[in-house]
């Protein structure tokens, strides 16, 4: 009961929010180009279909192939950080920097590089750029993160550097990780809108390229097929990475072991 | 007597300037069951980590006149890996010196079998209760089958009971395997029951405070407790830990 009620609750709410928008937007007759009924949307999806996937597979192109670049860059680096605290001491700074620099004020400079006929290009490394600084912090804290203790057991049994990295540090820094992997999962979609955003126009052909194309032209019942698929991409990947977490944690790690019951 | 382990001259400071060993001359003989006494903070801890190598002493040597043995660790944690189950956990020392895999699982296996785990070889540690995983704890020392085992106050944070069991279990194993054993303890009547010889340690800067030799019967299990002997054992270690605690205050 307590299982099925958990996933009947806001399904139920989620309807009745939707059929009370319905009424409202009919019964106040609010025009379609604010805001169209939920029936309406529907058929704008319909409709668009075969645009709305083409553009759904390019943002998920883009915003897959950034984040498994992240991710790789991401530990490589923090895999250095936790070997040598010299390499850490000289590049984190730089590493903040990317991180704090507002990346749609970075937007613009990056499509005259990479030129308004590669909007996906600077999308990559837009998105790239956002995704990659919750992996390296995470990893790199994980990856220091070690019980002193165990450090010592695998000392007295002679262990190399490697072995330590692969069978102690890696091993007890995968919750710290798969944290930062779901930040970045997030991130490097909005880094995906992003560069779409900032051009505004050219060959950007992603999910919010077809946002403001209907919104240009008041199509808002497209814009907000556009909108919820953009927010399905967002969802799947937040939950394809906590399914990845708990069948990496379930076992033994706290955080995942009292979700189970 | 063959001297196994000799600590000449050992003293330690901390980088923090911390003195936690003023000097400590000890040989340690094979087949002996030794206690490190002391209060907390007498660097009784320190001197065990000095002599497996995990730290590196200020001043002084370490000596093995019969080449350095197979040494196994015992630490006041289990400190198992939470991801790995006990058989994992227990194999790990083995798995780190390259023994090939299948010899490295019978001696695991046996290990376990040993130290009563048997049935929880694919338990994680968070499903095990803290006796069951200092049990794993000393499964894994033992499986690397060490000529000297160092336990850092390894039942301190037991139930009285556990930790008597564990105590039995400890000693028989021991015997069987003709180990040495070193055993930092805060606890007086755990070393009196335990060993074949207590150092009793000052409070801080440690020293060596006095040198106890004992001669408790071979087998030993809870009626030893109620003897004379036992009584007479632990009022000795009890006396000199209370002379070492006077002369430094």
């Amino acid at each position: 009961m307590n299982g099925a009620l958990k996933y009947l609750l806001p399904a139920a709410l989620g309807i009745a929010t939707l059929a009370l928008w319905e009424f409202l937007v009919r019964h106040y007759q609010v025009p379609i180009f604010l805001l169209p009924t939920p029936s309406a949307i529907w058929p704008a999806f319909t409709e668009n279909f075969v645009s709305l996937m083409g553009s759904l597979w390019v943002t998920l192109q883009v915003t897959w192939i950034a984040f498994a670049v992240a991710l790789i860059g991401g530990l490589a680096l923090a895999i250095v950080f936790s070997q040598s605290r010299t390499a850490e001491n000289a590049l984190f700074p730089y590493a903040v920097i990317l991180q704090v620099t507002p990346v749609i004020s970075v937007a613009p400079l990056l499509l005259i590089w990479t030129g308004y006929e590669h909007v996906e290009r600077a999308a990559v490394i837009i998105a790239l750029v956002v995704a990659f600084f919750p992996i390296l912090s995470n990893a790199t804290i994980g990856l220091r993160s070690v019980d002193p203790g165990l450090v010592d057991l695998f000392r007295l049994y002679g262990a190399s550097r490697w072995q330590i990295l692969w069978r102690l540090q890696f091993p007890g820094a995968l919750p710290y990780i798969l944290t930062g992997m779901k930040i970045s999962g997030g991130l490097a979609l909005i880094g995906a809108v992003t560069a779409e955003l900032a051009a505004g126009s050219g060959t950007a052909t992603g999910l919010e390229w077809r946002v403001i194309e209907a919104g240009n032209r008041l199509e808002i019942a497209k814009m907000f097929a556009a909108l919820a698929l953009l927010s399905a991409v967002g969802i799947v990947n937040f939950y394809a990475l906590t399914g990845l977490e708990w069948l990496l944690l379930h076992r033994w790690h706290e955080s995942a072991v009292k979700k189970q019951g | 007597m063959t001297t196994l382990l000799s600590l000449s001259a050992i003293s330690k400071t901390f980088d923090n300037g911390l003195e936690a060993i003023a000097r400590i001359d000890l040989d340690v003989a094979q087949g002996q069951f030794l206690s490190l006494v002391g209060p907390s903070g007498c660097g009784k801890s320190t001197a065990l980590r000095i002599a497996a190598g995990l730290v590196a002493p200020t001043r002084g040597t370490v000596a093995w006149p019969q080449g350095r043995p197979q040494v196994g660790f015992v630490f006041q944690d289990p400190t198992l890996l939470p991801w790995a189950n006990v058989a994992a956990n227990v194999r790990l020392p083995l798995d780190l010196m390259h023994m090939n895999k299948s010899e490295a699982e019978d001696r695991a296996a046996r290990a376990i079998k040993r130290v009563g785990l048997s049935g929880f070889e694919n338990a994680y540690p968070r499903e095990l209760s803290g006796g069951m995983k200092m049990r794993a704890s000393i499964a894994r020392a033992i499986a690397a089958q060490p000529k000297l085992l160092l336990m850092d106050e390894p039942f301190a944070a037991l139930d009285e009971l556990t930790r008597q069991a564990l105590n039995d279990d400890l000693l028989k194993l021991a015997r069987e395997d003709a180990m040495t054993v070193m055993f930092v303890t805060h606890s007086v009547f755990e070393s009196a029951y335990l060993s074949s010889r207590v150092v009793v340690m000052t409070p801080r800067p440690g020293r060596i405070a006095a040198d106890i030799h004992l001669a408790p019967p071979p087998e030993r299990d809870v009626s030893y407790r109620l003897t004379q002997e036992f009584a007479d054992a632990a009022g000795k270690v009890s006396a000199a830990l209370r002379n070492a605690m006077q002369a430094a205050a």
